[in-house]
């Protein structure tokens, strides 16, 4: 259990990102993942404070603070309608309401694990990722990078139009995903998100000819993504299951976005 | 540190380290009924409400919550009482360490929404791990209630 022997909850950004300088110190988010961490932090800076806990939507985009709750974007019903229920589909085995009631997307995110369902689906959309010191960028980058000592503040999900599914198999219910898999397919074309690999989501574009006058050619783009992707072995699963297992939920995903194996 | 929050309705003001969890602080106020299961944030024996949503203590700041509402089964005799006898006629509690975990997040449940699914009762308490009973007494237990609460609603 991580240990602190002070805590502070800033009244500003700049006030959260200047404690955060300090490598000892810790943000806290829902604090899930870093209570179980054994490195003792000094000061826990609790971004509780700043307002960051709200989905706001407009025509064009979902502005989402970095300390939403899972729960709360399970329930969002414009997140719900625009993702055509893949945003509950991706949290909903997350251990448990009141797991998801705690945890939040700024952790979930700035965590960048492996494992994560949050990262899988949020790839597979039109996001970006508003950091204090560096701004705005495309969460795919934000993806790749290492991390540092930055603010996430928001993550933005711009509107374009979309078609969107998810999938994820696990051991049981409510265990860590041993593969997760969003599609969506929309006017720049199709791409997969494949996480849980067991590293870290990856995103992959289908080639053009993979989808011909509006239909997709899901086996091809299965057989490709699983060329492409890149899959391990860990205790829930071998790299070669992983492997079978992309075909699979990229045809899954691919039949409720519209297209058929053709 | 000072922390100041209203515990089942009573104001409380008391000096606390920095790293002190919920779980800690509501069981150092005497609300024993709140447990320490697994400590990982997956069985849900920690289950209280802050500001009526509930959440697993053991894995919440107690200074987060400083100047809100924090409930645990203590603070929800009457609810739980009626509750808990469905629960019990179905011997659905054996060790019953689970219980109170599992009755706060189905109050949560039932506030939420009064006449759900059997597939959304499932859903709801996921997130409440039982060693003895199987879950099936458990299920039966919440249906009869909400079905006796059905019957009797004015
Ligand atoms: C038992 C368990 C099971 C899980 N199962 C799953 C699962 O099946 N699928 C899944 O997708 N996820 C799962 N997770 C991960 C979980 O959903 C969260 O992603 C994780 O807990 C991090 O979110 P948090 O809010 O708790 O962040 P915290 O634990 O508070 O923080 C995590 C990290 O992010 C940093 N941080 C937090 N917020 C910010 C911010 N705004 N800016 C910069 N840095 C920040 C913290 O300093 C810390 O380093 C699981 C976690 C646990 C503990
Ligand atoms: S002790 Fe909190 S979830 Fe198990
Ligand atoms: S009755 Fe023993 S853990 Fe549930």
């Amino acid at each position: 259990m991580i240990h602190f022997t002070d805590y502070k909850r800033p009244t500003s950004l700049q006030e959260a990102w200047e404690l955060n300088k300090k490598k000892s110190n810790r943000i806290i988010g829902g604090m899930l993942w870093l209570k179980m961490s054994h490195r003792p932090g000094q000061c826990a800076i609790d971004l509780s404070g700043l307002g960051l806990d709200t989905i706001e939507e407009t025509d064009d985009a979902f502005s989402i603070g970095a300390m939403v709750t899972l729960r709360q974007l399970e329930l969002h019903p414009g997140l719900a309608a625009y993702t055509q229920g893949a945003m509950k589909k991706s949290v909903e085995h997350i251990v448990g309401v009141q797991f998801r009631n705690c945890a939040t997307i700024g952790g979930s995110l700035y965590g960048r694990y492996g494992f994560s369902d949050v990262l899988t689906l949020f790839l597979a959309m039109d996001t970006q990722v508003e950091l204090f010191e560096k701004g705005i960028l495309s969460l795919a980058d934000y993806a790749a990078m290492d991390y540092d000592r930055d603010l996430l503040v928001r993550v933005i999900v711009k509107k374009t139009p979309l078609r969107l599914a998810y999938e994820s198999v696990r051991i049981t219910k409510t265990d860590f995903p041993v593969l997760t898999c969003a599609v969506s397919f929309g006017q720049e074309g199709l791409r997969t998100a494949i996480g849980a690999r067991p590293n870290r989501a990856k995103l992959l574009w289908a080639k053009e000819d993979m989808v011909q006058n509006g239909t997709i050619d899901a086996a091809s783009f299965g057989a490709y993504a699983q060329e492409m992707i890149p899959v391990g072995s860990n205790l829930r699963g071998s790299a070669a299951y992983r492997k079978a297992l992309i075909p699979v939920l990229i045809e899954r995903c691919c039949q409720q976005v519209g297209g058929d194996r053709t | 540190m000072n922390l100041s929050l209203t515990l089942n309705g009573k104001l409380i003001q008391d000096d606390i380290p920095a790293d002190m969890v919920l779980l800690d602080f509501v069981r150092r106020h005497g609300c024993y009924s709140a447990k320490r299961g697994c400590e990982t944030a997956n069985c849900g024996l920690c289950t209280v409400f802050l500001d009526d949503v509930p959440v697993l203590s053991c894995s919440v700041l107690a200074l987060r919550a400083a100047g809100r509402k924090v409930t645990t089964l203590e603070g929800l005799q009457e609810e739980a009482a009626e509750f808990g006898a469905f629960i019990a006629d179905q011997g659905a509690e054996q060790c019953g360490f689970c219980n109170p975990g599992l009755m706060m997040n189905a109050i949560a449940l039932f506030r939420e929404n009064p006449d759900p699914t059997e597939d959304e009762i499932k859903a709801y308490l996921a997130g409440n791990l039982c060693r003895c009973s199987g879950y099936e007494g458990q299920l039966r237990g919440i249906q009869a209630y909400l079905a006796w609460k059905k019957e009797n609603r004015p």
